[in-house]
């Protein structure tokens, strides 16, 4: 697929491969897993600790090359990727699979032997999950590649949890769950103001497929979907006072962002000052980049103030008590 | 007669990048498997009938 686009035309450097990991996509699912092994509130060797979270990135890095192999043909019709490793030359298609496939079986197999095989199963099913069910079916078929590839996503915490574990009691999936359910409003915000280049590619994305009307429908009743979810860990014995109100509060902004970008015509018409930012949108597009960076700071906000009450042992709400 | 083909400093200097790269991860790897048999045999090395 990938190999017509792949004739290096500089020599590949190290930092090239590197980039072939994703490393921002990366430290974000570093931080979600790392949530999941605080809040599973068991104690853990640091170094045993810190291992799970190695391996769990690696393997997010292994998929992500997996992916960027794949993906290279689509990748270079798309201002925002073009730029990548495989499609710019520098790195051949080849040798992007042969890291993908190296990464996924070390960090499986170590994630098993130092940790447990429940973890290290999970991890494989996250990979195998991304690289081939979201990037290689889903991604170039279906209007709802990103709903369903969310999963892989959002298994990060729900594999930090079981590294310390053993195990995935329904607190671990509610982490999952809220990941799963953030997903769709934070792409398709971001989709309505790049669906241009969506389409030039070919990806069936949601406001390619449905419009921009249908998408920010869809997003607002996401939205509203979601907020349950986030706010859910203070009534089940995971989150405490502080994660009540930073949900909560973050929770309404969310809806409220929400509802404007759905009164709004963001999508309607294409954006030629898109060109590299993300965040360099004209007025139309704004209601839509507004949710897109809020739900980034929000998810941030609920996995940090988790952590935090865990990492100072503030005591969850006793609700159920 | 093929004359060998050359390659530029920019070629060598990134494949001497590479190869350090990978013998670093390498040796990371290792002594990170190491550490962890260290860890996971402890607690059973006390343990043992003497």
């Amino acid at each position: 697929m990938s190999e017509a686009l792949s004739s290096p035309k500089a020599p590949a450097r190290w930092q090239d491969f590197f980039q072939l990991l994703k490393p921002r996509v990366m430290s974000l699912v570093v931080f979600t897993a790392l949530t999941g092994l605080v809040c599973a509130g068991r104690p853990i060797n640091p170094v045993l600790g810190a291992v799970a979270i190695l391996c769990i990135a690696v393997g997010a890095g292994a998929s992500a090359s997996l992916n960027m192999w794949y993906d290279a043909d689509i990748d270079a019709k798309m201002r925002r990727t073009r730029g990548r490793p495989v499609p710019s030359g520098k790195v051949q298609g080849a040798d992007a699979v042969a890291l993908g496939v190296v990464l996924s079986l070390f960090s499986v197999m170590l994630m098993g032997m130092a940790l447990n095989w429940l973890a290290a199963g999970l991890l494989a099913f996250t990979i195998f999950f991304y690289a081939v069910v979201y990037t290689m079916w889903l991604k170039r078929s279906t209007a709802q590649n990103i709903v369903i590839g969310g999963l892989a996503g959002a298994l990060p915490p729900v594999i930090g949890w079981a590294a310390v574990t053993g195990t995935v009691p329904p607190n671990a999936w509610l982490l999952c769950a809220i990941i799963f359910m953030w997903t769709p409003p934070h792409f398709w915000a971001l989709s309505l103001y790049t669906s241009e280049d969506y389409e030039k590619a070919g990806v069936p994305m949601m406001p390619v497929v449905k419009g921009p009307a249908s998408t920010r429908r869809q997003i607002l009743i996401y939205s509203v979907l979601l907020i349950p979810f986030c706010v859910a860990p203070a009534f089940t014995g995971l989150g405490g006072l502080a994660y009540l109100i930073v949900s909560g509060l973050g929770g309404a902004v969310f809806l409220l962002l929400a509802w404007r970008l759905f009164r709004s015509q963001a999508g309607d018409a294409a954006d030629p000052r898109n060109t590299d930012g993300l965040y360099d949108v004209r007025a139309g597009a704004r209601d839509a980049r507004n949710l897109f960076a809020f739900s980034i700071l929000y998810l941030t906000l609920l996995f940090a103030t988790l952590l935090v009450e865990h990492l100072m042992g503030l005591t969850p709400l006793e609700w159920m008590s | 007669m093929n004359q060998p083909v050359r390659e530029d400093d920019t070629f060598a200097r990134a494949r001497r990048g590479r190869n350090i790269a990978i013998a670093v991860g390498l040796v990371l790897f290792v002594a990170l498997v190491y550490v962890v048999t260290v860890i996971k045999m402890g607690a059973n090395v006390l343990d043992r009938a003497l």
